[in-house]
């Protein structure tokens, strides 16, 4: 298999992060041993005492992590390595670091941990090193250090309950002119607002409104054309997306699903279905709703490809004719080893597609895209670290483009994201596709 | 010698078990004890189906797709735990003193198989140590306890097998071997070796959540 060239491979730079710099110059020991025996005594019991005792340190978990795999196996990245460096030591020093400890402690756990669980299929114990590094999150949220970019989105989800500042009235402007233009093509085609009683409210992340507007055409489009009997929320609620939940801001992210739930529930709908996007998802389907009390969501959470595949099983979505180009298959790991939709995704992509390549490993295994986790969303100052920390992806995907694959399908939007980073330094020529994409294209339209 | 050798295999054996079974009742019950206090949404998640799943694939030589990818280590570390637990409850000078002692007796081992399995134990442990000094990703997570413990296995092995080849110096390394098992028992509880008593649980858990909520393998 050949080699991904790499571009300039410059040294890592020391970044600058207010957030960080900011935040750490204003601690002291005596508040970080106060703040970490809180969270410790506090907010953790046996769960995290049983994983930390009964670790063997067998270094087993990893060859799971992208990290660990694409920096020259350098054990600092390995999945136990990044306990040892962090809550290890917190417990070892009953919570007596320093604020130089606290920096590279922030630094591993929100920029060289995705969450992504795979290690967690690696441990013969099961030990949750995602729960672990999120507990060093949630400490250095308490202690006000937290990567500045994610930290933004966070104080936005808390303002706005949205994560990208959409201010009130562009929201429904957004879906308005969405359906004007999405008139052009289907004439009778509607974006229903605050519809009370139908089937489904289909929600979507900030950014979808803020930067990606076609997506909700899209959405619309395959709506229209399957005669799905839908919704969307006229004011807050309407954002799925949950980056406090990365944070370790659990009482944000309570807001926000709260406020997600409710309004799913003031609309009187069946179920929420909700855009291509893996982190909303865990937040909406696993973490978020757990949170609240709620052991599984109130309402019927459905991820697009599930209703994707609805729509193609039922026969709802008339074809044109299969996406030509040979395509390969992004499981991204918050859906498929977190909601087990990777037969459902191969289903869609069979139904939809000429050619489907795999990339190995794939389903439940496959290595996450390295910008899950609120990694990418820590932002450009981690950008490098972060392409370089996923070169087993450029490799996967090397292989499969060696073997014809032409076009990759991520259906989640940070995947998304961060496989465009990764293909661009890694110079892969490959395009990125949404499901949404595909349909749209290759569906039958009116004349 | 023979005064500290009643010793060791008398009052002291009695200590031992009774920490070691003590010990980790304690350290169970504290568990569930507190799960039970702060984190009591975890029963809600506990599938028994799924629980099976993930024990029954992990204690199966080449069920996980870890073990899979690891062949050598699996083939240690099944050979190893297997005979650890294997050769001292059937050899027959154990299932001996039991019955000289509380008059119960059952199946045992010929010499034979239980000399290989202790040579088993034996070579495993050179095998993790080999690991932990060599490989890097091991060598990062090892503390000076980590060989403490390694250690504390591999010496009742050592001792009796020693002892019972009877090289040199059978009184000593009798008392140093009945010690060594001592040691080893009582450490299970208050150590990484607690492993064996909440790896159950851990596994159980993990499946559970893999099974119930995530809808996929955690093998
Ligand atoms: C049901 C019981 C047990 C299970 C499921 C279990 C499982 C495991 C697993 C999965 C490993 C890691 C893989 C490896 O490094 O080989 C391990 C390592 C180990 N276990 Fe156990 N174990 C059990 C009982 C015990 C007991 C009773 C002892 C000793 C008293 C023990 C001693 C060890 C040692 C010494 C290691 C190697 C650590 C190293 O790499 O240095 N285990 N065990
Ligand atoms: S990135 Fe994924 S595999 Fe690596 S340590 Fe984090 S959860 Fe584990
Ligand atoms: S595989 Fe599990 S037990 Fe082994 S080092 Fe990693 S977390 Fe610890
Ligand atoms: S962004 Fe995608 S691949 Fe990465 S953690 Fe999320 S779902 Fe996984």
């Amino acid at each position: 298999m050949a080699e991904p060239a790499t571009k300039n491979p410059v040294e890592e730079q020391k970044v600058v992060d207010e957030g960080i710099d900011v935040g750490i110059s204003r601690l002291t020991e005596d508040k970080i041993e106060k703040v970490i025996n809180q969270v410790l005594k506090g907010e953790t019991g046996a769960r995290l005492k049983t994983y930390v005792s009964t670790c063997i340190h067998c270094g087993l978990c990893s060859e799971a992590c992208h990290y660990y795999m694409s920096n020259d196996k350098d054990p600092k990245w390995s999945p136990v390595g990044k306990i040892k460096q962090t809550i290890w030591e917190m417990i070892r020093k009953k919570g007596r670091v320093s604020p130089e400890f606290i920096r590279r402690a922030v630094e591993i756990a929100h920029t060289e941990c995705n969450q992504c669980r795979r290690c967690m299929q690696f441990c013969p114990f099961g030990i949750d090193i995602a729960y672990l590094i999120g507990m060093v999150r949630r400490i250095c949220h308490k202690l006000g250090v937290t990567p500045r970019y994610i930290q933004d989105t966070v104080h936005s989800h808390s303002v706005t309950m949205n994560q990208m500042w959409v201010k009130g009235d562009e929201w429904p402007d957004t879906l308005q002119w969405q359906e004007e233009e999405a008139r052009g093509e289907f004439p009778k085609l509607r974006i229903p607002l605050e519809k009370e009683g139908a089937d489904i409210m289909y929600s979507v992340i900030a950014p979808e409104p803020k930067f990606q507007a076609q997506l909700i055409y899209q959405a619309a489009a395959i709506m229209e054309v399957a005669g799905v009997n839908w919704t969307m929320p006229a004011d807050k609620g309407w954002d799925n997306s949950d980056m406090a939940m990365f944070t370790g801001d659990n009482e944000i992210m309570g807001r926000i699903k709260r406020t997600h739930f409710e309004t799913a529930s003031r609309l009187r709908v069946k179920r929420i279905v909700m855009g291509e996007c893996g982190h909303a998802f865990r937040s909406v389907y696993d973490t978020g709703n757990r949170w609240l009390g709620w052991s599984q969501p109130p309402i019927p959470i459905v991820h697009a490809i599930d209703f994707y595949y609805e729509l193609l099983k039922g026969n709802r979505i008339p074809i044109k004719e299969k996406f030509k180009e040979p395509v390969t298959l992004h499981d991204p790991c918050n859906v498929v080893r977190g909601g087990g939709l990777g037969e459902k995704l191969r289903y869609v992509a069979h139904a939809l597609c000429e050619t489907v390549i795999e990339m190995y490993p794939n389903r439940e295994y496959n290595y996450c895209c390295c910008a899950g986790g609120g990694v990418i969303n820590c932002g450009p100052p981690y950008k490098l670290k972060r392409v370089k920390g996923n070169r087993v992806k450029a490799e996967q995907l090397m292989d499969a483009r060696t073997r014809g694959a032409k076009v990759i399908i991520a259906p989640c939007h940070n995947c998304h994201s961060g496989l465009k980073d990764i293909k661009d330094y890694y110079d892969l020529h490959m395009d990125i596709k949404f499901f949404g994409d595909i349909i749209y294209k290759i569906m039958e339209k009116p004349e | 010698m023979n005064d500290i050798y009643q010793f060791v295999s008398g009052p002291l054996a009695w200590v031992a078990f009774i920490l070691f079974i003590g010990g980790s009742l304690y350290r169970v019950i504290a568990m569930i004890a507190e799960v039970k206090k702060k984190e009591p949404f975890i029963f809600t998640y506990m599938s028994l189906k799924y629980s099976l799943r993930s024990i029954l694939h992990w204690i199966t030589p080449f069920a996980t797709y870890n073990w899979r990818r690891k062949p050598v280590l699996t083939v240690v570390t099944f050979a190893f735990h297997i005979c650890l637990f294997v050769s001292p409850i059937f050899l027959l000078a154990h299932v001996t003193l039991w019955d000289e002692s509380w008059n119960i007796r059952w199946w045992t081992l010929p010499d034979g198989s239980a000399d290989i399995m202790t040579l088993i134990v034996m070579a495993s442990c050179v095998f993790f140590l080999v690991r932990r000094l060599t490989q890097r990703e091991v060598q990062f997570v090892t503390f000076v306890s980590d060989y403490i413990i390694l250690g504390i296995v591999a010496a009742p092995f050592i001792t009796g097998f020693l002892a019972y080849h009877q090289w040199f110096g059978y009184p000593i390394l009798m008392i140093l071997h009945v010690l060594a098992g001592e040691v080893m028992l009582v450490a299970i509880p208050f150590t990484r070796l607690s492993h064996m008593l909440f790896s159950p649980f851990t596994r159980a858990y993990m499946g559970s959540e893999f099974g119930v909520i995530r809808k996929s393998k955690d093998y």
